[in-house]
């Protein structure tokens, strides 16, 4: 399977610099929260980077991506721009939605960013629909859609499977399976846990990955999309990893122990990686302090970008209800 | 003008078939809408004249399918969704308000919904409660989305393609009880979808009404004529968003009016009417408002309760006399 992908030295260094935005970036974010600079929810990523990083770097720029309410990572491996993200936490008008959205709705038309969506299960169906429009209209797009462990106890799980299964659509499901729908364990809220083994019911082709490598999502992503691509069918990725932050900013954490989030922290995707890399000398210390180093100067012009941004008019409130009226009736 | 004689369920179809020829990017979706040739058959020879790529039969799952036709209007498509009936549509209620309505606003102007949801609603044929609801008031509730109730046979048959040319997502609610109505269709439309229309000129009452009810209006307005009371009708045609101008202006000429709703008067769109009425209209009015709304009981199944439930003639005569007593 790894064998069909280009890993070199370089490669492995840009999915670790990619993992690093994410993780610092939202180090970052939980510091502005702090400073109340961010307001509303903030659902963070950290743990799970080797997943966005891992499939996105398979995408093409044409492929649709449908995210959930905890997409920093997705938009930002994307290629949404670090400062019109911070800028929409910041609720300013220099923000990827324009500050309408916050974090939980994450808009990027440039990149096909389709959100960012609140509602648990509510994306599965629109990326179907998405796949459905490239099928009707010949494009060769796929359209990758996340979501949690949790989404899969809603109907809508169930209805887009079957309906992308039925219509042959070219839609790559990819599950987030960090164990805990907010703070309800998997085996709280589902009869059978292994996820991957739900899509046998729609005979839709399905793997299990570890979510805490970057390489394996990598690998995975790949043999997903050449099968979407080939057979003009969907596929269902169930990438297994962990968040290491609460739920959201108010999470206390009771409904897990310490031990457990040091167990998964022991193997997480960024210490993963520059551990493999250091012992097979891929990377110096001098190039992981770099690395941060541009990591850091991205934040901190992000930050300023931020900062900067304008706040939208109360005369702009009603602003895209509706679109601007059409001339024509 | 030339107008041709059709049932309205024949302009709805008229609507759709015109539909799908001007635009390949136009399909239709929903439950039973090919094969079995639509629960109200509707769709009927739709699927023979178009094929099954673009009169698409669902499976029973109204939030996937509607969400579905979200993402094929975000997409690009010009996607037709049939909700069998309204009652159904609560299913999918969660795509149709958290995502249809929302994505223009949540994405600063990025994204647009160009999709059509057509539906039945309304109650007559004792299909009991969960057949024979009005919830195009939940829906004319909610910024983001349009609400248009076709009463005649020229809103039947054109309301749709205005629809399909606005780029928000649009909600059609097509009352059950007139399906079978013979009546005319006009060359062209009547007017834009979202201006309210004057369907019989009158100088001392306004009644106000939409959908179903038009026709129970007008024979109100025929017996109240009668009786030397002239009532002017006004058909809201879209329920959201609502043309005021209009329904002040009858206010302002008939300085009454009664407003008919087969809602629940209990935070109805009657309610709302009321309101607009007295906030911009008090100084004209002679006499208060008042509606003539559902019984607030979900609709039973006997005839003579369901109709005792539903607005009718008689209720609208009568409400109408006691506005204008005292005159």
């Amino acid at each position: 399977m790894i064998s069909k992908l280009h890993i070199d030295r370089a490669h492995l260094r840009h999915q670790l610099k990619q993992m690093l935005r994410i993780r610092r970036f939202e180090e970052k974010c939980a510091e502005l929260y702090a400073l109340e600079k961010i307001r509303g929810f903030l659902h963070l990523y950290i743990g799970e980077e080797a997943v966005a990083v891992g499939v996105m770097s398979v995408l093409s720029a044409d492929d649709q991506v449908v995210a959930t309410y905890r997409e920093h990572g997705h938009a930002l491996a994307r290629g949404v721009s670090m400062g019109s993200i911070l800028a929409e936490m910041y609720g300013r008008t220099t923000g990827c939605s324009r500050g309408r959205g916050g974090s939980m709705h994450l808009f990027d038309r440039a990149t096909h960013f389709y959100g960012g969506n609140a509602i648990v299960g509510g994306g599965l169906p629109l990326a179907t629909g998405l796949a459905l429009a490239n099928k009707k209209m010949q494009r060769l797009a796929l359209t990758a859609c996340f979501f949690g462990e949790g989404a899969v106890a809603e109907g809508e799980f169930h209805e887009s499977l079957n309906l992308a299964a039925l219509w042959q659509l070219p839609v790559l499901f990819i599950c987030e399976n960090n164990n805990y729908a907010m703070g309800t364990a998997l085996t709280l809220s589902e009869s059978e846990t292994n996820i991957a083994r739900k899509a046998d019911s729609y005979g839709i082709a399905a793997a299990q990955v570890d979510g805490m490598n970057v390489v394996d999502v990598e690998a995975a992503t790949l043999e997903a999309t050449e099968f979407i691509h080939k057979h003009q069918k969907p596929y269902l990725l169930e990438c297994k990893t962990y968040r290491f932050r609460g739920h959201s900013s108010f999470d206390s954490q009771l409904y897990r122990e310490k031990e457990e989030i040091a167990l998964w922290e022991a193997k997480g995707p960024v210490k993963q990686l520059v551990q493999w890399m250091r012992n097979n000398s891929h990377l110096l210390d001098s190039e992981l302090d770099e690395l941060e180093k541009e990591v850091e100067a991205e934040i901190q012009a992000a930050v300023r970008f931020a900062e900067a941004g304008e706040w939208e008019p109360v005369e702009d409130l009603y602003r895209d209800v509706y679109s601007p009226r059409q001339t024509n009736s | 003008m030339v107008s041709e004689t059709m049932s309205y369920r024949e302009a709805l179809r008229a609507g759709l078939e015109e539909a799908l020829i001007q635009d390949p990017r136009v399909f239709l979706m929903g439950e039973d809408v090919g094969r079995y040739g639509g629960c109200y058959a509707v769709s009927k020879g739709l699927l023979a004249q178009f094929g099954a790529e673009r009169i698409i039969d669902t499976p029973l799952c109204e939030s996937g399918f509607v969400g579905v036709g979200i993402g094929a209007a975000l997409g690009g498509m010009r996607p037709i969704v049939e909700i069998m009936t309204v009652n159904f549509s609560l299913l999918a209620m969660d795509q149709i308000v958290n995502t249809a309505a929302t994505l223009r606003h949540m994405s600063g102007g990025q994204f647009n919904v160009p999709l059509v949801i057509r539906m039945a609603c309304g109650a007559g044929r004792q299909l009991a409660a969960q057949h024979s609801h009005s919830w195009e008031n939940f829906y004319a509730h909610i910024p983001g989305l349009k609400v248009l109730s076709p009463a005649t046979h020229s809103d039947a048959r054109y309301m749709l393609g205005q629809a399909l040319a606005d780029p928000d997502p649009v909600l059609i609610f097509e009352h059950v009880m007139l399906l079978n109505e013979p009546g005319t269709v006009p060359e062209n439309p009547d007017a834009p979808m979202d201006k309210a229309l004057i369907r019989r000129l009158g100088t001392d009452i306004s009644l106000m009404t939409y959908g179903g009810n038009l026709p129970k209006a007008l024979a109100a307005a025929e017996q109240l004529q009668q009786d030397g009371v002239s009532a002017e009708v006004v058909d809201l045609r879209c329920l959201r968003p609502l043309d005021k101008t209009t329904l002040l202006e009858s206010v302002s000429k008939t300085h009454r009016a009664v407003i008919i709703d087969e809602g629940w008067q209990t935070g109805s769109l009657a309610g709302e009417i009321s309101a607009i009425i007295i906030e911009a209209g008090f100084w004209h009015l002679d006499a208060p408002v008042k509606r003539v709304c559902s019984a607030e009981v979900p609709i039973p199944y006997p005839r003579h309760l369901e109709q005792a439930a539903l607005p009718q003639v008689e209720q609208i005569v009568a409400t109408a006399k006691a506005v204008m007593e005292g005159r």
